[in-house]
């Protein structure tokens, strides 16, 4: 300050706030920052919400979580509940339980607060999720925007995991049984699974160590990694600026939208307070995880319909897909007198070792088939690129059959279908479904890519029949006016790329296959309308055609 | 004490010993064996409720149940299954049964009380079984002890909260909430259908107090959190966040986004 | 419709517009004109919006109050804290934070909307990366390399690279308490007999012992061995090995195999209730089918053919206890089960062959 204080008069401050933020400013620089993000630009969707949303479920996530460490105590020392839940007087329990117990019934808001903590958490999750959808689904993924991408798909694991760790803290009978089963599964694995088991729970299941273990991990180690990647996703954010959906003014060099202040600030601020409403009525009016129906965990009782949380719904629903004998052949094996529990590592690794590969790789896949090596900052919308949308419609019909299959005893009670019959349905899907949602999802576009067409050249179906002089009843079509026209045919169309040889001259095999990839992405193609064919549409003798759209979006 | 030592050395003394601790040991077992039995009296039922009970059976039950309650192959033969089963099956409405399906399945009733009193009459005058429980055993225990045998017990086709859950082919375990405590005590003597039958050298008739207690507790309670989304567990949190928590963050987000006009 | 064939397919979907990028597109009109808003024209209309903000920050206040009255006025703590007015205070400070948290989001998102300027503005994108700063980077750090010497001394570089790819395995080491070696824990179970006194079964919870006589047919007990509850330590890891069904059904109906013949009485059977799938109590017992349901994966296991798997993810039967009856008449273990119990481990088999041998 001094130093520009030599060229021109020192700002002096007038008021006392003025006097302060100046005192700050010149000590970190605030000028400099807010001019570079003050106006900063951010385009306006609702679909371009849901990573708010999940950043501020973190958020709500940290304040309820804070309050409850308060309240908490993790030991697994038997004790004697003495609370206020009549229901459980006098019953043998872990400390653990029972402060969860207490923080239920005898601590003011203390209910309210696992409420809010337990919704958040499976609002957190499943916003990342319809987050990833969205910006599969758009092509957000593309150049420049890979490692993001893949920082979300890290955050996506690392959710799950707070989650899990967090589901497991109460030590009630149906976290314990969840516990069971990780120790099966974690026991399936070859060579090394009863050690990993063992030094996971500090010797037997379930022995005394893992709730203060999955404590640890809950409240430090995996909210900091969260942290972590939640601040490289932001930084990311703010170095390639955020896509927008194509439309008029819109293209690869520039953003349109409004400007951070005051306009985008009030409404992503405000929307914070949205989130958290929109949990604290869930949490005030909706019971989230009745610990205290479950009991406390206790090796030999079990409550039908125990189910993990929905985001490890899909590992534990392929896990009852998968069957363990075929006729009288066991899938478990014994090979050189050692274990393969194949009908458990199996099911527990591949469909989501399958789903989490693809999904970090997809941008690379893309790229290599398309060899497209340009920055992409206007989306797609799903329907311009058939292939791609059927491929994540696919995946996505293949998580939610696993997905029903960990409710499979609720659908058979509530449908009044057997239990059996329902995993046979499913085991069925699990092979088909991805099949039928592919073939069915890439039909839907290119006939909704069609039907862009169709209105861009002839105009919207206005309803209105019209006889003319010489009998012919006709529907008269209203044109469009060219913005709204451009939302239609401003896309991009790429087609096949055949293979073409190297350097060397020699095509090789991986660029045969590239080749191959690229005709089975583009081959089924519909063309954005030309300017041609609109004129030849026109040529076709639509005479009555109504007062162009313009005249009434213009009249203001 | 003396005197009774003395006696011992009698040489009648081992035969009188050996025929003690057989009647000790045979009565002992009797009594195990037929504890359930015994409130199996059918004192509370006149010989008029066993006649016009069997006019009832006859017209009602026989056609699988056979004449006399002997079972054919429609239906099991209802001897020595007492007036218990006969109060739960006729008066939940499982029988008589409407079709032949997994499982006979819940339906108004269709016989009165009655009716019913008169059937149970009958089917207990065919052999000795479990009585419909007083109502000193279906309240006043201890919930908490219920809560305990209800989770090692019950819990694992009932779920925790009672709420039901899946078995085999298309049979389940149904919810327990609207069901009397006569019914539950009756079911657990019974055992009817593919439930298991917990009889009173099992859980005490003390216990099954308790767990109707819990039972009761838990039901008149509710949930402190709020709606309790049929206490189904996880799976019913996960689609009420998908549906409802996304479904009305969507709508907030579509009007952020939206124009003012 | 009239007749147009430009959109419609040849076949399969396939449109035939070969050399598209050669083909003239439509033209970006660019941003369409702005539409004003009512309350941009109208002030009476700016009036009212200005006037429903400040309502909804209003409502905020009133939850805020809510809140705090829910807080102070209902107690909770012995005595105080029944079901009833747990709910209606969980209620009130749901329906308090509500009111607060959305009058203030709604109100200002309300603002936005209705009051702050809706222009919307473009603005240009820059590269990511400069070509210039990228030759800059790449002559710093040619430069930094340079300085440090490490390529022209590879001595300095092999060491350092070894030195580093070695300090982690302390890390890694630091974890080995963690957990014991697991050894043949998994081996055994409380049921082995103790000094040659054979274990009796006993009802869990209360662990009083069973008669053979208490075992109706079609009755499920719920087993855990003699002398479980008064363990000090470790109670828990026991039960979770050692607890066990007891069904009797008609011993006409039992189909046991060669050598088990004598493991069940009159009917009467003990097996695992550990499935050996994951581990999940397979506790469901249908006594008419004598089908044993696991409720977490549905493995289904036949009570007649030795709880052979017939349905569902688990590989093996389970594991039988062998059981007699002592000479007063309560049911005993006469040996530990005959192989590990629960979910299937690398040396599971290794085990078996230890436990028969």
């Amino acid at each position: 300050m001094s130093a520009a204080s030599t060229a021109e008069p020192a700002f002096v401050a007038k008021t006392k706030t003025g006097r302060f933020t100046d005192f700050v400013d010149a000590r970190v620089g605030g000028s400099g920052i807010l001019r570079e993000f003050g106006r900063k630009v951010f385009p306006d969707h609702w679909s371009f919400m849901f990573g708010e949303v999940a950043l501020y479920s973190f958020v709500i996530l940290l304040l309820s979580g804070t309050f409850l460490t308060f309240f908490f105590d993790p030991s697994m020392a038997e004790t004697h509940y003495d609370g206020s839940y009549v229901p459980l007087k006098g019953v043998e329990m872990s400390v653990a339980y029972n402060s969860s117990l207490d923080i239920s019934f005898d601590v003011r808001g203390g209910l309210f607060m696992r409420q809010v903590h337990h919704w958040a958490a499976l609002l957190f999750v499943a916003s990342i999720a319809v987050h990833m959808l969205r910006v599969f689904f758009t092509g957000a993924f593309r150049k420049p925007r890979e490692m993001n991408w893949v920082v979300g798909g890290v955050l996506l694991i690392l959710a799950m995991a707070a989650g899990f760790t967090g589901y497991s803290l109460p030590d009630d009978l149906l976290s314990g049984n969840g516990l069971r089963i990780i120790d099966g599964v974690i026991k399936s694995i070859p060579i090394v699974g009863t050690y990993i088991s063992f030094f996971l729970f500090g010797g037997e299941f379930p022995g005394t160590a893992i709730i203060g273990r999955l404590y640890m991990l809950h409240i430090l180690l995996v909210p900091a990694l969260i942290l972590l990647m939640i601040v490289l996703h932001l930084f990311m954010v703010v170095v390639h600026k955020h896509t927008q959906y194509p439309g008029p003014g819109r293209n690869d060099n520039n953003v349109v939208g409004y400007p951070l202040g005051p306009v985008y600030a009030a409404k992503a601020g405000g929307f914070f307070f949205i989130v958290f409403g929109v949990l604290a009525l869930m949490a005030g009016f909706f019971t989230i995880n009745p610990i205290w129906n479950y009991g406390p965990y206790d090796p030999s009782p079990v409550s039908a319909g125990t189910q993990p949380d929905w985001y490890i719904g899909f590992v534990d629903g392929a896990l009852r897909l998968m069957p363990g004998t075929l006729g009288d052949w066991q899938v478990e094996q014994v090979w050189f007198g050692y274990v393969f529990s194949f009908n458990v590592l199996l099911p527990a690794l591949v469909p989501a070792g399958i789903l989490f590969t693809v999904m970090f790789m997809y941008p690379w896949i893309e790229r290599w088939i398309t060899k497209d090596d340009r920055e992409h900052h206007v989306l797609d919308r799903p329907r311009n690129a058939p292939t791609r949308t059927a491929i994540g419609m696919a995946g996505f019909v293949w998580y939610c059959v696993m997905w029903a299959a960990a409710g499979s005893d609720l659908i058979a009670t509530h449908f009044g279908v057997s239990l059996n019959d329902v995993t046979y349905w499913l085991r069925t899907l699990f092979i088909i479904g991805p099949i039928i949602a592919f073939i069915v999802t890439k039909r839907v576009a290119l006939a909704l890519q069609r039907k862009d067409r169709e209105i861009a050249l002839h105009g919207r179906e206005t309803g209105r029949i019209v006889r003319l002089p010489h009998g012919e009843f006709i529907e008269v079509h209203a044109p469009l006016d060219e913005y709204k026209r451009y939302r239609l045919v401003g896309f991009e169309s790429p087609e096949v790329l055949p293979a073409v040889p190297n350097e060397h001259g020699v095509v090789t095999r991986k660029e045969k296959r590239r080749a191959f990839l690229s005709r089975w992405f583009f081959e089924d193609r519909v063309a954005p309308a030309t300017p041609a064919e609109l004129e030849a549409a026109h040529g076709h003798g639509h005479a009555a055609v109504e007062a162009p759209e313009e005249a009434k979006s213009l009249s203001h | 004490m003396k005197a009774l030592s003395q006696k011992r050395r009698h040489p009648l003394a081992a035969i009188a010993l050996l025929l003690m601790g057989l009647l000790i040991t045979g009565g002992l077992y009797a009594v195990a064996t037929t504890v359930n039995e015994a409130k199996a009296s059918t004192s509370t039922f006149s010989a008029n409720d066993v006649e016009e009970g069997g006019k009832l059976f006859a017209a009602n039950c026989a056609t699988c149940h056979g004449m006399g309650g002997s079972g054919s192959q429609d239906g099991p033969s209802l001897v020595g299954v007492g007036a218990a089963s006969v109060d739960f099956q006729v008066g939940t409405g499982r029988m008589p049964m409407q079709m032949n399906g997994p499982q006979a399945l819940e339906k108004p009733v269709q016989f009165n009380d009655q009716q019913t009193h008169q059937l149970a009459a009958y089917v207990a005058s065919l052999g000795a079984g479990p009585a419909i429980p007083e109502q000193s055993l279906l309240e006043g225990g201890d919930a908490a002890a219920g809560g305990e045998l209800f989770r090692t017990n019950c819990a694992m086709c009932h779920n925790a909260a009672a709420a039901g859950g899946a078995l085999t082919r298309g049979k389940f375990a149904p919810a327990l909430a609207d069901t009397s405590g006569k019914h539950i005590y009756e079911a657990m003597v019974t055992g009817p259908q593919n439930m298991p039958v917990f009889s009173d050298s099992n859980i005490t008739p003390e216990g099954k107090r308790d767990i109707i207690t819990f039972l009761k507790q838990i039901e008149t309670n509710g949930s402190p959190g709020g709606a309790e989304l049929g206490s189904l567990g996880p799976v019913a949190e996960g689609l009420f966040v998908w549906i409802a928590g996304l479904g009305v963050i969507i709508a907030f987000t579509i009007w952020l986004t939206s124009r003012t006009s | 419709m009239g007749n147009h064939s430009d959109g419609s397919p040849n076949h399969s979907g396939t449109v035939a517009t070969a050399g598209q990028n050669e083909v003239e597109k439509f033209q970006d009109p660019g941003l369409p004109p702005h539409r004003l808003r009512l309350a941009d024209t109208d002030p009476k209309a700016a009036k009212r919006a200005e006037r429903q903000v400040a309502l909804l920050f209003g409502i905020s206040v009133v939850g805020t109050l809510i809140f705090l009255v829910a807080y102070f006025a209902i107690d909770l703590g012995p005595g105080e804290s029944t079901i009833g007015n747990i709910r209606l205070q969980n209620m009130l400070l749901g329906l308090g934070t509500a009111f607060a948290m959305l009058g203030i989001g709604t109100g200002i998102v309300h603002w936005a909307k209705a009051l702050m300027p809706d222009h919307e503005v473009s603005e240009e994108r820059h590269a990511i990366r400069y070509e210039e700063d990228r030759q800059a980077a790449v002559r710093i750090v040619d430069d930094i390399v340079e300085e440090t010497g490490i390529k022209r001394r590879p001595l300095i570089r092999n060491t350092l690279l070894g030195a580093v790819a070695l300090a982690p395995l302390p890390a890694v080491a630091i974890f080995g308490d963690l957990g014991p070696r697991p050894d043949n824990k998994l081996a055994h179970t409380m049921w082995a007999p103790t000094d040659g006194r054979l274990k009796r079964l006993a009802r869990d919870p209360d662990g009083t012992p069973i008669k053979a006589s208490d075992v109706t047919i079609g009755s499920a007990f719920h087993v855990i061995p003699e002398g479980l509850n008064e363990l000090v330590e470790g109670k828990l890891n026991e039960k979770a090995k050692a607890v066990v069904l007891l069904m009797r059904l008609d011993p006409d109906s039992l189909n046991p195999s060669a050598g088990r013949e004598d493991w069940g009485y009159n009917g009467i059977v003990a097996y695992s209730k550990i499935c050996t799938h994951v581990g999940c109590p397979v506790a469901l017992y249908e006594q008419q089918t004598h089908h044993l349901l696991c409720p977490c994966h549905q493995s289904t296991f036949d009570l007649t053919q030795e709880c052979k798997v017939i349905f569902g993810p688990a590989s093996r039967p389970l594991p039988q206890l062998p059981i007699a009856v002592d000479d007063e008449g309560y049911l005993v273990a006469t040996s530990d089960f005959k192989e590990p119990v629960g979910p299937s481990y690398w040396e599971r088999d290794m085990h078996e062959r230890s436990i028969n041998s």
